[in-house]
């Protein structure tokens, strides 16, 4: 029982990878529909499960597989043409086996999968008068003449010789007088009556008939010989075997042990110095390095393996939506790691599906802006840079980046603000938001909003990454950068305290050196930045966030990550190099630390911790926010006016108002028509809020001219729930407030002056602005805060 | 009579054994990565043959302060469940052959930390040996005061 079992399972496999190739000869049938080369193929491939199926006592599978060669035959044959519905058929059919098998393969037997409905449909697309002989199981429906009109028509292909050799069953070769024909090296009658002769007796090969009785080309019949014996060239069983992947990953740690054992001799041998030994020695390293190499190799698959199943999906599909789309696929031999290819199949599915859905436009419509009606997708795969990238690019209209930016605004992931400034890539990046679709119809297909977020959770958790570009009316390129394997990656070794760590490179967007003059951190209310190009970048202290001794802010470095949509700096004591380093799984203990993605064998032999750079982004943020609330708390309960308190310098007309930074919830830019009035307030609509607006000109009572531009700069302070706005002319600096020449202030709305950078700076009395934006902005807080005052 | 293989080792001049089969190996190591934020009895990981494996530091699950890493330390590697772990320890001992006649519960008065990670006490000759319950000497998010 045991064997028969080991049989069924080689059986299964076998049929599988069948399958798949019938998918795409199928497909590629359509396309070249008189291929008689794939017919033959398909055909095969068919007959050779149908003989199994009926050795193993699967019945079912039997007569679903012998209905679909039936058909086949008749098309091999030419006594009916390839039509699409026929291609339709037949991937039904081919459906129907492959759900047979996964049911034979989940329980051993055929189960309740429906083949009647399948066999009837066969049947239907056979001209009527060969329908019975085919079909044992089924009478000739009635509906099978008007389902298959184009079935009805004669033969085109009357030329083929009447006797051909007898059915060429297993198919191994091909019959030498059908290659002499096809390549027109022999006359179809001149073939036909040779075979005619050796069916009558004669001994002689076919070749050697045609060339005694000079109808054919002694150079044509030894060329379609050494052809006849390439042929089964598709089945590569003769070359290559079937491994467990399980004994290929013991060979890959025990290739791992060599190389430390080597790297432990040569130091060794290096130490004696004896140069006969030494040459071994160099000679061990570079054997154990290649055969490393080897071993790598071995897990290694080209892309095809997924990319095999898209033609039919992107068939189906586009059939199914009305729309003409050619695939076209580029660097299909590019090759990653098995367990790579199973994690980016389902989101390379996910972006094929999405394209043909929603980047193709109909044949309509694309005709209308001078296109062809036929779109083209394009798969491309390549190497680049120790990773591989894999594009979907496809002709149609392009992302509309105004609907997205207005979706992103509807969604409250953007403010409308924010989007003038942002970079066209960075909106279209909203796509890949959870919950995000702008699809304006729901199908079956997507536009449901769940998806892209999926592909990019996906790919990031192999250490990926996916970005998308578009140009309106040309198209849009999804791309995946993947690391090669998943056992090694490219990183970047790093020092903090006195240990080593490793950061994956696929997130290090860029280093910064800090010298503490021309670049350094700065202080946002206790939270670390860095202004790059202008632009404020929260940092993490790598030391902090591990719990260590926090080091100081000069020269130290910056290594700017992306992860998880989000940018920071980390903040690290020196970048060493970048290098391959080997993963490894780090053990379960310290999964719940969530810091580390893995370990690694450093190049001294020490094991060396990877950080997980999405984890390192969340709790970046947290921790900011934690320190922000600490600040304001113990601002709040000291006072304003603590020694090196950081403050926020505003202009306000000709003055310089400085406001302590503790109390800054957020700075922003309001267009200026964007301010409304709510009986003699000014007040500008806020996440959903009405703001209340103070302009601290008009409360200070400052001359003040009004300034020029579209947009008011304002600080946001929130408490409780309520926030205001106070409108300054402009943002000038953060800085440290001195406690020299400092004196308390004479005039209203004011607690003091101070001379900030060699300048008179005014402190402003915060608690009085917020009261004149909003008289209830205290009342309903609690008692707390009613006794400090 | 029923016997038992003990792999002994000691751990502030205290003789504890664990059963031969869940041994892996005895090895010293010298250098451990120090891992920030782990539960304060994981000493650090070292690389076995490529492998990564951490090691507890039984002074800590033991109540006692961190044993310094510096020069080489023995590790007694247990098999694990799945995935090797190592004990740090102070010094090896033999591998010895216990009749279960000279077992005995532990002392009542044995409390502390140490009274959660033995199983049981050995009468050897001229000294007592603690039977170490291998799953919670490597549990390292068992509390420790």
């Amino acid at each position: 029982m045991e064997d028969l079992g080991e049989i069924v399972g080689e059986f299964l496999l076998e049929s599988h990878e069948n399958l798949d190739q019938i998918d795409r000869d199928l497909v590629h049938l359509e396309q070249d529909p008189n291929s008689r080369d794939l017919i033959s193929r398909i055909f095969r491939a068919i007959h050779t499960i149908k003989g199994t199926s009926g050795f193993l006592a699967f019945g079912r599978l039997e007569k679903l597989a012998h209905a679909g060669e039936s058909l086949l035959s008749k098309l091999r044959d030419g006594v009916q043409p390839v039509t699409p519905s026929t291609i339709t058929t037949l991937l039904a059919t081919i459906d129907g086996v492959r759900s047979l098998l996964t049911a034979i393969e989940e329980n051993g037997s055929e189960g309740d999968v429906d083949v009647e409905s399948i066999i009837v449909q066969v049947n239907a697309q056979m001209s009527a008068e060969a329908a019975p002989a085919a079909a044992p199981a089924v009478k000739a429906p009635a509906p099978a003449k008007a389902a298959a009109p184009a079935a009805e028509t004669p033969a085109p292909l009357d030329e083929t010789p009447a006797r051909r050799a007898p059915d060429p069953v297993e198919g191994q070769r091909r019959p030498l007088g059908e290659m002499l024909v096809e390549a027109g090296a022999a006359q179809p009658v001149d073939v036909g009556s040779a075979l005619q002769q050796q069916i009558e007796g004669d001994e002689r090969k076919l070749g050697t008939i045609l060339l005694d009785e000079g109808k054919a080309q002694p150079a044509a019949v030894s060329e379609a010989l050494q052809t006849q014996t390439q042929t089964p060239k598709r089945s590569i069983a003769d070359s290559a075997i079937r491994v467990d992947v399980d004994l290929l990953d013991t060979l890959l740690n025990m290739v791992g042990e060599l190389v430390l054992a080597r790297n432990q001799l040569v130091r060794g041998v290096m130490d004696i110095g004896d140069p006969g030994l030494v040459r071994s020695a160099q000679r061990l390293g570079m054997i154990t390095s290649e055969l490393q190499e080897g071993i790598m190799k071995t897990r290694m698959q080209p892309i095809e393996h997924i990319w095999s199943k898209l033609p039919r999906v992107v068939r189906d599909l586009s059939n199914g939506l009305g729309k003409q789309v050619q695939l076209v696929m580029q660097g299909k031999e590019t090759e990653l790691d098995r367990s790579l290819l199973e994690a980016v199949k389902d989101p390379l599915t996910h972006l094929v599906r999405n394209a043909v859905d929603h980047g193709i436009e109909e044949p309509d419509r694309r005709v209308a802006s001078g296109k062809s009606p036929e779109g083209t997708l394009t798969l491309r795969a390549y190497h680049e840079g120790g990773h591989v990238a894999v594009e979907v690019a496809d002709d149609g209209a392009g992302l509309n980046v105004e609907r997205i930016a207005q979706k992103a605004v509807e969604n409250g992931l953007l403010r409308p603000e924010q989007i003038a400034s942002m970079d066209r890539r960075d909106i279209m990046a909203m796509v890949f938001q959870p919950g995000f679709s702008t699809a304006a119809k729901v199908t079956n297909v997507s536009g449901r909003g769940v998806g892209m977020d999926v592909v990019k959770t996906n790919i990031e958790n192999i250490g990926g990454a996916v970005s998308v570009d578009s140009t309106p009316g040309e198209g849009t390129v999804w791309r995946l950068t993947i690391p090669l394997t998943l056992a090694i990656i490219q990183a970047l070794t790093v020092d903090c305290g006195d240990q080593r760590y490793v950061v994956p490179q696929v997130a290090v967007l860029e280093l910064v050196f800090i010298d503490g003059n021309s670049t350094k951190i700065e202080y946002a209310s206790g939270a670390p930045v860095y202004r790059l190009r202008g632009k404020l970048l929260p940092l993490v202290r790598l030391d902090r966030a591990l719990g260590l001794n926090v080091g100081g802010d000069q020269g130290v470095y910056i290594m700017v990550l992306q992860a998880d949509g989000r940018r920071f700096g980390l903040v690290v004591d020196r970048v060493l190099n970048t290098e391959e380093v080997v993963v490894k799984a780090l053990n379960s203990r310290f999964k719940d630390i969530g810091l580390y993605a893995g370990a690694t064998i450093l190049g001294d032999g020490k094991v060396g911790l990877i950080l997980d750079v999405s984890s390192l982004a969340r709790r970046s943020h947290l921790t900011a926010d934690a320190e922000r609330s600490n600040l304001e708390a113990s601002s709040r309960a000291s006072g304003a006016g603590g020694t090196g308190e950081r403050l926020l310098v505003t202009a306000v007309g000709e003055r310089r108002v400085a406001i302590p930074l503790d109390t800054v919830t957020r700075l922003e830019e309001f267009p200026r028509d964007r301010i409304e009035h709510a009986g003699s307030r000014e007040v500008v609509q806020y996440r959903g809020q009405i703001l209340p607006l103070v302009r601290l000109s008009h409360l200070l009572g400052a001359y003040s001219e009004e300034p020029e531009g579209d947009t008011v700069s304002v600080v946001v302070y929130s408490e409780g729930g309520r926030s205001v706005a106070l409108v300054v002319d402009r943002i000038v600096d953060i800085a440290e407030n001195s406690t020299t020449a400092r004196r308390d202030a004479e005039e209203d709305g004011l607690v003091g002056t101070a001379v900030i950078q060699q300048r008179v700076t005014e402190l402003l009395d915060v608690r009085r602005a917020i009261l004149a934006a909003d008289p209830n902005f205290y009342n309903d807080m609690t008692d707390e805060n009613l006794v400090e005052v | 009579m029923a016997s038992r293989q003990f792999a002994t080792f000691e751990v502030a001049d205290q003789l504890f054994g664990v059963e031969v089969h869940t041994v892996q190996e005895v090895l010293s190591y010298n250098e451990y990565t120090p891992v920030p934020l782990a539960p304060p009895a994981v000493g650090g990981l070292f690389n076995l043959r490529g492998q990564v494996i951490a090691a507890v530091d039984l002074r800590v699950q033991l109540g006692l302060a961190r044993k310094a890493l510096q020069g080489p330390v023995m590790n007694v590697i247990l098999r694990g469940d799945g995935e090797p772990v190592s004990l740090l320890v102070d010094r090896i001992g033999e591998v010895v052959d216990l009749d279960d006649d000279t077992f005995e519960p532990p002392p009542d008065t044995l409390s502390g930390p140490t009274r959660e990670l033995v199983v049981g006490t050995f009468k050897l000759d001229g000294r007592l040996m603690l039977a170490l319950d291998v799953n919670q000497a490597v549990d390292t998010y068992r509390a420790t005061n």
